[in-house]
């Protein structure tokens, strides 16, 4: 511990030159490792709180909690099924529309934007990632959702929804709600995280790998392409994963425009819900001590399972790359 | 066409895209302050700000949700930036690459993109549920949380910037390190870590799912900690999903306002960061 900052000095030197800190300083240090302490025990406890809340669900109906699809409140049977199929159904759409975007604007800032613009615009992009979630929820329900409904999903049903096998994906009424709709606003929130964390790794590629490409007549696309995105590829594979990590708990803005059907569809156009949207929904109606509650609990410890898999992976990914 | 045409056509075809994706997303966040300007302005007026919430079709204003939110964020700063100062401290002066540092700095990433609904979860079942009921106390402890990883991550990330020798340099004067950290390392860097505040601030005031169900949210005046409090999000959450016009009108003015402010110290934070670095 004592290669603090002191740099090399013998310890007992140090203290004895700290007349002054002999009582202040081991309050103070340890202070220091209580706040650090703290937020360990801090995740620690939201772990067990949620587990420990949602256990008697996960008595009541035995494992088969995690995929049985039925939700119903009325006959107190509930299952996370559909829940967790719509939390990682939308969150992969999010991040399939978000991921060529990124790609995209990072070759751009870091590639072709002009010096004076690439701050800038930036900036403008990471703002993107400062609005808050339940703005996202506004204006997709007031402004995306009617336009989705009329202009987007009955040309796409009628076009694909008649094909073998991806027809399935494009089927039922063009309600605007759903889970495309969720994933397209998802993929828009998500978008600045990933794009900031491509920049970043793509500025640590060293220059001289890259001019050695362009020495052998590479265009800038090529070098971007074989040279660029290669050398960052596991951090950014862990950007992206950190872009799934936010989609998977996202809450308000999903809540707005996924329609909240507790039923099961492999239909893009079809409204579901994610664990998250069900929590904030049913909450309110849930009594204290009720089997309701109690599976809300065990819902909500699942999606902290399944975020805290892909946030640690993402993680584990991105510092690998940085650390060299 | 020869291969070097073929290429060289490929590169400009990608550029163009790129640069296409890239204006898509400034035509996006201008969709947004579009939207919110159109519908927002019209309903914003000194009402909103001078009257409480009220029955549709009364005239009400945001008065008691825009009150609720400053005294729920202002608690959870005065309990969360000490937090996040002293573990953002911790990381930066004893925990440099060390097992327990590691350890804090993981579980705090963790806390910084967990989902934020299941920060309301856990202070429900540790404030609301064993004392009765939503309250005021609960909404702040619950933005607390989100306050104190924002702090802690950009604290730890600002005092990193500050050069060892000035550390050294006052240790070699003889100062006991509670002094080097705040009246050095702590002043060097006091810029940045007035800017994590104002982002931790900016990110707590938009954050409805962690207020859902612990102040809940509450129609009429009141400044009781410990009974459901308004604020701005829940409001707007509410009015947003009602049937009323006048109500929908409300929610785009509060919309509004939290974007506005939010952007505004984005912004500030980020010009501050500019300079630093």
């Amino acid at each position: 511990m004592d290669a603090t900052l002191s740099g090399n000095a013998d310890p007992a030197l140090v203290s004895a030159r700290k007349p002054t800190g002999r009582v202040s300083d081991p309050v103070f240090v340890g202070i220091l490792w209580g706040s650090g302490i703290f937020v360990l025990i801090l995740l620690g406890l939201i772990i067990a709180m949620l587990f420990e809340g949602g256990l008697p669900a996960l008595q009541e109906f035995g494992i088969s909690f995690l995929w049985n699809t039925t939700w119903n409140p009325v006959t107190e049977v509930f299952g996370a099924g559909v829940m967790v199929f719509g939390t990682i159904f939308s969150a992969v759409i999010a991040v399939v529309i978000a991921l060529p975007l990124s790609f995209g604007i990072a070759f751009f800032l870091t590639e072709i934007a002009p010096g004076v613009l690439r701050r800038p615009i930036g900036v403008a992009i990471q703002l993107l990632a400062a609005i808050p979630s339940i703005i996202y929820g506004m204006w997709g329900f007031f402004v995306i959702v009617p336009l989705m409904a009329a202009y987007v999903q009955p040309p796409l049903i009628e076009w694909l929804g008649p094909l073998p096998v991806i027809g399935a994906l494009f089927q039922g009424p063009p309600l605007g709600a759903g889970m495309l709709t969720a994933g397209l606003i998802m993929a828009i929130m998500i978008l600045p995280f990933i794009t900031a964390m491509f920049v970043e790794v793509l500025e640590s590629v060293p220059p001289m790998i890259k001019e050695s490409a362009y020495g052998v007549g590479a265009t800038t696309y090529e070098v971007y392409r074989n040279v660029s995105v290669p050398y960052g590829r596991t951090a950014m594979v862990g950007a992206v994963m950190l872009g799934l990590g936010r989609a998977l708990g996202e809450t308000m803005a999903v809540t707005f425009v996924i329609g909240n059907a507790t039923r099961m569809s492999a239909s893009l156009f079809a409204p579901g819900s994610t664990i998250a949207s069900t929590i904030a929904n049913e909450f309110p109606e849930a009594a204290p001590g009720s089997l309701k509650l109690e599976s809300l609990l065990e819902l909500g410890f699942i999606l902290f399972v399944i975020s805290f898999i892909v946030l640690a992976l993402s993680r584990l990914l991105v510092r690998s790359r940085l650390k060299g | 066409m020869s291969s070097l045409a073929r290429r060289r056509a490929t590169d400009y075809t990608v550029k163009a895209i790129s640069t296409a994706f890239a204006a898509l997303a400034l035509l996006l966040l201008a969709w947004i302050l579009w939207t919110l300007v159109i519908r927002g302005l019209p309903a914003l007026g000194p009402h909103v700000f001078t009257r409480m919430t009220l029955p549709p079709g009364a005239g009400g204003g945001l008065l008691n949700a825009i009150v609720g939110s400053l005294i729920q964020i202002g608690i959870a700063l005065v309990v969360g930036t000490p937090i996040g100062l002293m573990c953002g401290t911790f990381l930066a002066e004893q925990g440099r690459n060390t097992q327990v540092g590691n350890a804090v700095r993981f579980v705090n990433d963790v806390l910084l993109s967990a989902p934020s609904i299941l920060i309301g979860l856990f202070v429900y079942q540790i404030l609301v549920m064993p004392f009765g009921g939503f309250s005021g106390w609960a909404g702040a402890v619950a933005l607390a949380i989100i306050v104190i990883p924002v702090v802690v991550r950009t604290t730890e990330d600002m005092l990193n910037l500050v050069p060892i020798g000035l550390r050294e340099a006052a240790f070699a004067l003889g100062a006991p390190q509670w002094k080097v950290v705040t009246f050095i390392t702590w002043r060097a860097a006091r810029a940045g870590i007035v800017t994590g505040i104002l982002l931790a601030v900016a990110r707590a005031a938009g954050e409805t799912a962690p207020l859902l169900f612990t102040s809940l949210g509450n129609n009429s005046w009141s400044l009781d900690m410990n009974s459901p409090m308004a604020s701005l999000p829940i409001a707007i959450y509410q009015y947003a999903a009602s049937p009323f016009e006048d109500w929908v009108a409300l929610a785009w003015a509060g919309a509004l306002i939290i974007t506005v402010g939010v952007l505004t110290l984005n912004i500030l934070s980020r010009l501050v960061l500019a300079k630093m670095k």
